[in-house]
């Protein structure tokens, strides 16, 4: 078996992996190396900071960076954020998948007529199985979709560009086809918690504990990673950079939720849930945030620990290296675009979820978004770089871009200008990056 | 007859049976082609529609300056044109729709009549569509007085791409989070629109407390007018357009001139012409008059009802 040839060269180091480029840093980022600091990460944090800011100070009465925006924010974020996970992959092995926007339309509309119509027959309306299946249904076609997509790309050797293409054109057909273009609303009660809304959040307490367990997983993280590489005798980072790095991640987390709480439950809906006006309730993590920084979490780890993620990159960065290899390059072709299939899905129910309704113009555009959060977030055209949690930031600048806009009243047209330009400007710094660092 | 795209479900439904009925009550015969969305076919549909000795030619074109040859050599036939529901730029031809500016009147004044006093936001269609626009214009001349004297404050305006709900329901958020909630009214264009305004409202525990317009009797928007989360939806009837269109289709082939057609007015076009119009005026919804889109057929009670309180709108029981 091939694949257990490659298995047999395991572990591979971490450093290796793609987007951390040893000739990178310069002077000023020698501090930065020694710590291993993803510079293109921290770049891209230090840009959202700027936004943020420079918004905050411009936005008429200074809305921007309160809690609630900020709260708006992250669950905006979250169905680009989601899709955009898988899009890196596909376009680190040099393809693109532009129906991701249609698929999530046909996908959405089924997964509302299977709660709409189909089950409150069988079930009842607002029956406890209904989301459940609901969102079985939807997973599973937007995998189905992705592997058929896949195959024709890998095995037939159709470029994913027509093929996907094609898909955006048939998956919208398809959307309209399913209802004759009607909307179809409302959403099942429970199934509308993945969207938000008032309901749809974890509340103060789960918040905190959500934070308290993200930050005792960053420092087993770190005291894992540190015992692994000493194991197989790698460089280690010093230990002054392993704690302020613990410190400043549990720091921002913790700080994070400390923030997004004080956002509490808007007062008419208070007296809704029976408590006393005025009280403040904290409303917590939205569950669509939570879904899209669970997915972050998964595909990151399926990008740089499994061996399925490391033959991503290697086809990305040489795809007849990898072929030689032994790698099954097609086979794996195929299983990024069905995750990115499953991703659409997740995306879709979020969306009508969110939306309390589904119509067939659901995601019109939304490829574009996705590829652009992307790309933004460092993802290269040419194949083998890009990283999941770059993807997910960039999804981050580019809502946080619009939010603000809208706050400062800036009408459509304007903004699209506006996002455009911050898509070339960011991959052109990206590429004067790289190539005055490779010389 | 001469469909530019006959695979739209609202034209088998609505539109046809009500021109056939028209045609047939003055003693005419329906001839129809279906071009499929392609303007060059739609040339030689008119054409093939003279040659089979059309007496007055219907025409839903697939584009307003494309069809004109088409148009022109049946006129110089003598065979009057009628452009249905869009626009044929061309003089001749009689134009009959829906008015838009009036759609506009009619979503403004139901959300006027809920709130004459308070902070509005405007949430419009598609910034490339003209109809944007007119319907913009249309909700301003009702609301000008009004906002002039400072009872009514524009607290967020935006154009919404694609008329895309979700981008509306977004750009909703962002206003009440601007306005700290402190919002009485919506004058949005269209149903899904409102629906994505609903859906924000939702989230602050405003739905119901704030006015909400829409346009085209969506049947999830009708359903939200029974229960009281949106105000109005103006809903225009397809059958009217169809009969409007056959009676006129028979007198004008009787050879009443143009001008002598009932109800007509003069429309200035986008394309600077003066355009022969029958401009229909569509009914707004509210939960007073429910009752109309039951009884024509539009959406069934059990629809309309979801989840509606007993006793709280007439059209439910």
């Amino acid at each position: 078996m091939a694949e257990t040839k490659v298995s047999a060269a395991e572990p591979l180091p971490e450093a290796q992996a793609p987007e951390r480029d040893e000739h990178e840093a310069r002077s000023i980022r020698s501090a930065l190396r020694s710590a291993e600091i993803d510079a293109r990460l921290a770049g891209m944090l230090a840009a959202l900071a700027i936004i943020w800011v420079v918004f905050q100070t411009i936005t008429p009465g200074h809305t921007f960076m309160t809690p609630r925006n900020l709260w708006n924010l992250s669950v905006q974020t979250s169905v680009v954020a989601i899709m955009a996970t898988g899009m890196v992959l596909i376009i680190v092995t040099r393809n693109i998948d532009l129906s991701v926007g249609a698929v999530m339309a046909a996908v959405g509309m089924v997964m509302a007529v299977v709660q709409h119509d189909w089950l409150p027959e069988w079930l009842g309306f607002d029956h406890p199985l209904t989301w459940v299946v609901a969102v079985i249904v939807g997973l599973v076609l937007g995998a189905a979709i992705g592997a058929f997509q896949g195959a024709i790309v890998a095995y037939v050797g159709v470029p994913a560009f027509i093929v996907t293409l094609g898909g955006y054109l048939v998956w919208r057909g398809v959307a309209w086809w399913i209802a004759s273009g009607q909307t179809i609303a409302p959403m099942d009660t429970l199934f509308r918690r993945l969207g938000g809304g008032a309901e749809g959040t974890i509340g103060g307490t789960w918040s905190w504990i959500v934070g308290i367990a993200a930050c005792v997983g960053i420092v087993l993280l770190q005291v894992m990673r540190r015992r692994r590489r000493a194991r197989y005798g790698f460089r280690l980072r010093p230990m002054w950079a392993e704690i302020v790095l613990g410190v400043v991640a549990c720091g921002a987390v913790l700080l994070a939720i400390w923030y997004l709480n004080r956002y509490y439950l808007p007062p008419g809906l208070v007296e809704q849930r029976g408590a006393a006006p005025g009280t403040n309730i904290s409303l917590g993590l939205a569950i669509p945030v939570l879904i899209a920084l669970g997915v972050m979490i998964v595909m990151t780890f399926i990008a740089n620990r499994r061996r399925f993620g490391r033959y991503v990159y290697g086809i990305g960065g040489n795809p007849e290296a990898a072929e030689l290899a032994g790698i099954k390059t097609k086979r794996t072709i195929v299983k990024t675009f069905t995750l990115m299939g499953l991703l659409v899905g997740l995306a879709a129910a979020v969306q009508i979820a969110r939306l309390n309704a589904a119509v067939s113009s659901l995601g019109v555009g939304m490829e574009l978004n996705v590829i652009a959060a992307a790309v933004i977030g460092g993802t290269s055209f040419t194949g083998g770089i890009g990283t999941v949690s770059g993807a997910v930031l960039g999804a981050l600048v580019m809502q946080s871009l619009v939010s603000g806009m809208v706050l400062m009243g800036i009408e459509a047209p304007l903004q699209d200008i506006v996002v455009g330009i911050v898509l070339v400007l960011a991959v052109t710094l990206d590429t004067i990056i790289r190539r005055r660092s490779a010389k | 007859m001469s469909w530019n795209n006959y695979n739209e479900e609202r034209w088998a439904k609505w539109d046809e049976p009500a021109i056939k009925a028209a045609l047939e009550a003055g003693g005419a015969e329906y001839i129809s082609t279906d071009a499929g969305s392609s303007t060059e076919q739609q040339l030689t549909d008119i054409e093939n529609l003279i040659s089979q000795g059309a007496d007055a030619l219907i025409v839903l074109a697939q584009d307003a300056e494309a069809v004109l040859p088409g148009v022109q050599s049946a006129l110089e036939q003598g065979i009057p044109v009628i452009a249905y529901d869009r626009l044929i730029e061309d003089p001749g031809a009689l134009y009959i729709t829906f008015d838009n500016v009036e759609v506009g009147r009619l979503q403004a004044e139901a959300v006027y009549a809920q709130v004459p006093k308070g902070n509005y936001v405007f949430i419009k269609g598609n910034a490339a569509d003209a109809n944007s626009d007119f319907l913009r214009g249309g909700q301003e001349e009702v609301l000008a007085d009004a906002i002039a004297s400072g009872d009514i404050v524009n607290v967020g305006e935006s154009y919404t791409d694609n008329w895309d709900p979700a981008v509306a329901q977004t750009n909703m958020e962002q206003f009440l989070t601007e306005n700290n909630n402190d919002v009485q009214a919506v004058v949005a264009s269209n149903d899904g629109m409102a629906g994505g305004v609903v859906a924000a409202l939702e989230a602050q525990g405003l739905a119901g407390q704030v006015a909400v317009s829409g346009q085209d009797g969506d049947l999830a928007a009708l359903n939200r007018v029974a229960l009281g989360t949106q105000t109005v939806s103006v809903w225009k009837d397809a059958r009217e357009l169809g009969t409007a269109a056959g009676e006129a289709a028979v007198a004008l082939a009787q050879g009443t001139a143009l001008a002598d057609i009932a109800g007509v007015v003069q429309f200035d076009s986008p394309g600077g012409n003066s355009m022969t119009s029958i401009l229909l005026t569509p009914i707004a919804i509210t939960p007073d008059n429910l009752d109309v889109v039951v009884d024509a057929g539009w959406i069934s009670q059990e629809e309309l009802c979801q989840g509606v309180k007993p006793g709280t709108v007439a059209a439910c029981g």
